[in-house]
């Protein structure tokens, strides 16, 4: 069969119209296209942020604060007369590792049906799986928006050291953002920090950038399975307990005290964001196992975590913070996998607490 | 195959093409060759140690012990023969070897085994191969008996729990931990294919169809790099002639192959993958909350394995195209047939093509021979039977059997309808607005008869599919 088509020609054109796509892309890098999302409208909103490692979770991480948002139920959901919204801030014990997202504090808090200030409150989980403050921050700044009345900010002493504020993937990922922030909030981050991913022209171009374009597309697949299942993470049969058998260590990131150590001015940031908020330090599994005279769990030695809520506590009040040292509402069995992640039952003991705070607000 | 596989082989393909131009003995040595290096590469890294290296080369065993048998006697001494030998055991000879020289495995997934081994292994295929092969006597029931062989192969290999326990036993005798043996641990790369390529070269020969095949041709007919994973199942009479031609790559077939090629990658990689995501599967089988999500995941895994299946067929018709090679369609736009019989006239040809050949058509004649046997028995008996075997080619488990039954009572109940239709309502057709109507509604109602058959095919238990069932019927 004779074709019309000449193979060189064609061949050349490809190349050319490839070139030429990249180069363009490199241009459009700063559209946002992780706003332009089925969820909300084919799809039904997140109930929480997407993140995941598996096909099986039907979910996946990726670094598109815009993609992550849009997919997410509080983008498509008009705030109500009667909405009294509040947002939850923290990591993957406010996000529900091995919780669905009805057992989650947010789902907890929902299903309480209760008011605040004469409105429903309606609580929205904006954890991330990540223990860091500029990660909150990120989120905190960009959870303005959405007309909130009061913000929930949940941490731990892990978010806190200095040493790795712009070094988690979804920080360093986001080097814009992190660079507006440490100028709008003045905080004394290095925005040359190496850690900081700042793309190349080369890897701005669509063959570079083919990863983070194909993660969006499969976020927006992946909700089908959101809608059609229910299900954004594995909930294991079974798995490993948080250590209770602790290592006789106290080290904590290689420091000999707190002071100076801890990112409070992220905090302060973090806490100027919105008027109305609430700061929480996060419970956590006091353990008493072998070497519990030592460390008080997997993540802190007896002496760093001391010093932290006596450093944050003050800090609060210097700053009359409205704040909840949380830190030993929970018994150690409402603890699964990790330190910080509860059982249904422990959300429950907390988003019992969290409701009076929430209540008290209006008083 | 994955892409890097595809890349090289389009690679290969074009360097065939461009480098052998009128050259036909040259071009059939570097196909048999790069076949043969194919069969090795192409093969998945298995949890019984060097099996990725000794059972493609069982592949080539069988190979030429099938071209032994189906031969005249002596012919391996004849110089293309001689040299199609030389090419199939030097080459396995240093893909073994190999593992003395590189630092990491190439052309297998894992180092292959030490070279005494391979020796013995050599032996052991030299002694059998002389046994079957080179004594003219025995021809007649060394056909049958090789037949045996590879349908008792073929039968371990689906069966999963026959697999489990030659996993078990290969794992005794190499003093392994049995514990961690799983049916999956022989997944035997392009065998099933390799093994109906074989059954129809033998079966034919009894039948005293089979042209006189040279070892290079034959050879390359059945691992045919393109072809070797997915198919299709090519006649060997026709692939050969495509082989004895003269042949350039032109521009022209470039183009052709080239597009061929382009669809199918698109075919597999962007709609077969994405949709993969939401197709039917055992644990979606369970989680799916919804009558209407349920439809769309049975939806959606009917068109991913429709785009799976005839990406790679593109791909491996566009490849072959490149060594002037016109392999046989597979897929004729299966999803827009009106009815059953015209659905399996148009999906997996090859593979339906051969099912009548070689069972369907002389399953009947045995039949018709039969007295007192009514048509319509006769009819279902054929259906049912070659679609239950249809099946079991696919994996000797409960729900492949419901979905062959449910593929072989569908179409009897076709044939009944259409007789039903055709002597009462003859003149139905004549209304040109009724005619468009009948035609979409039976496309949508095949359709669906078929995609409802996937519920068996893509679960692994017929309570899941039964779950499923209700879910889409909201029971």
């Amino acid at each position: 069969m004779e074709s019309r088509t000449r193979l060189y020609p064609l061949l050349l054109k490809t190349a050319l119209i490839f070139v030429l796509f990249n180069l363009t892309f490199i241009f459009l890098n700063d559209l946002p296209l992780g706003k332009i999302s089925l969820y909300n409208s084919l799809f039904p909103g997140r109930e929480r942020f997407p993140f995941g490692e598996t096909r099986a979770s039907y979910n996946l991480s990726l670094f598109d604060l815009d993609a992550m948002f849009a997919s997410h139920v509080l983008a498509g959901t008009e705030k109500a007369p009667d909405e009294y919204r509040v947002l939850l801030i923290g990591d993957s014990s406010v996000w529900g590792t091995l919780l669905t997202p009805e057992q989650t504090l947010a789902g907890q808090l929902n299903a309480s049906a209760s008011n605040a200030c004469g409105k429903t409150i309606r609580a929205y989980n904006l954890g991330y799986p990540t223990i860091v403050l500029t990660k909150d921050l990120m989120m905190l700044d960009q959870a303005r928006e959405y007309q909130p009345d009061l913000v929930i900010w949940l941490t731990t002493l892990e978010a806190f050291p200095n040493d790795k504020q712009l070094t988690s993937p979804v920080v360093a990922n986001n080097a814009e953002r992190v660079e507006d922030l440490i100028t709008n909030y003045q905080i004394p981050l290095n925005a040359s920090e190496p850690a900081l991913v700042k793309p190349s022209a080369w890897e701005q171009t669509l063959v570079s950038q083919r990863r983070a374009l194909a993660d969006l597309l499969r976020l927006q697949i992946y909700g089908a399975l959101w809608a059609s299942t229910g299900i954004d993470q594995v909930y294991p049969q079974d798995y490993e307990r948080a250590q209770t058998d602790l290592e006789a260590s106290d080290d904590f990131h290689g420091l000999a005290s707190l002071e100076n150590a801890l990112a409070f001015e992220v905090l302060d940031a973090g806490m100027s964001v919105v008027p109305h908020m609430i700061l929480v330090n996060e419970p956590m599994l006091i353990s008493s196992g072998r070497n519990s005279d030592i460390r008080y769990n997997f993540f802190y030695p007896r002496w760093a975590y001391d010093e932290y809520r006596q450093q944050l506590a003050e800090h609060a009040t210097n700053r009359n913070w409205r704040y909840l040292d949380l830190w030993d509402l929970v018994p150690a069995d409402e603890f699964t996998n990790s330190a910080i992640h509860l059982t249904p039952a422990g959300e429950g003991l907390l988003a019992n607490k969290i409701l009076k705070a929430i209540q008290a607000e209006c008083k | 195959m994955g892409l890097i596989q595809i890349g090289a082989s389009i690679l290969i393909g074009l360097l065939i093409g461009a480098l052998t131009r009128e050259r036909r003995t040259l071009r059939i040595y570097l196909l048999l060759a790069c076949s043969v290096l194919a069969v090795y590469w192409f093969q998945p890294a298995l949890p019984l140690r060097s099996f990725d290296f000794w059972l493609p080369s069982l592949s080539l065993a069988l190979t030429i012990l099938t071209w032994l048998v189906t031969s005249p006697a002596g012919a391996w001494r004849l110089g293309p023969n001689f040299i199609g030998l030389s090419i199939i055991v030097g080459l396995a000879t240093l893909v073994d070897l190999s593992r003395y020289v590189l630092p990491d495995p190439v052309l297998t997934a894992t180092t292959p085994p030490q070279f005494f081994q391979y020796c013995i292994f050599l032996l052991v295929v030299g002694i059998i191969l002389s046994f079957f092969g080179w004594s003219p006597p025995r021809r007649l029931w060394t056909i049958s008996a090789v037949i045996i062989l590879l349908i008792v192969i073929l039968i371990i290999l689906k069966t999963p729990a026959l697999s489990l326990q030659t996993s078990i036993l290969f794992r005794t005798v190499a003093n392994r931990p049995i514990e961690s043996a799983s049916f999956t641990d022989l997944r035997w790369l392009g065998f099933s294919y390799i093994a109906f390529r074989l059954i129809h070269v033998l079966r034919d020969k009894q039948t005293g169809h089979l042209p006189e095949l040279s070892l290079p041709e034959f050879g390359t007919y059945v691992v045919f790099f393109p072809a070797l994973a997915a198919g299709p199942i090519d006649r060997a009479e026709r692939f050969t002639q495509d082989l004895r031609k003269d042949f350039s790559l032109t521009q022209d077939e470039t183009l052709l192959a080239g597009q061929r090629i382009f669809l199918g990658l698109f075919k597999k990689f962007v709609i077969a993958d994405t949709l993969a995501i939401i197709a039917l599967n055992d644990a979606l089988a369970t989680q799916v909350r919804t009558m209407g999500w349920m439809w769309i995941v049975v939806y959606a895994y009917a068109f991913q394995i429709y785009f799976d299946f005839s990406g790679y067929t593109d791909i491996a018709i566009g490849i072959a195209r490149l060594v002037g090679i016109k392999l046989p369609e597979n897929f004729a736009a299966p999803y827009t047939r009106p009815n059953l019989t015209q659905f399996w006239n148009s999906w997996h040809m090859s593979l339906t093509q051969w099912f009548r050949s070689y069972f369907f058509n002389p399953f009947n004649r045995w039949m018709r021979g039969l007295k007192h046997i009514p048509a319509w028995v006769m009819i279902f008996m054929g259906q049912a039977a070659t679609m239950l075997l249809i099946g079991l080619w696919h994996g000797i488990t409960v729900n492949f059997i419901l979905w062959g039954l449910w593929h072989g009572i569908g179409l009897f109940l076709q044939n009944r309808w259409s007789e039903f239709i055709r002597t009462r309502y003859s003149n139905l057709g004549q209304d040109a607005r009724l005619r468009i109507l009948l035609q979409i509604g039976s496309i949508l109602i095949t359709f669906h008869f078929v995609a409802l058959g996937w519920v068996f095919f893509a679960l692994s238990d017929p309570s899941l599919s039964w779950q499923v069932f209700r879910k889409l019927f909201g029971m």
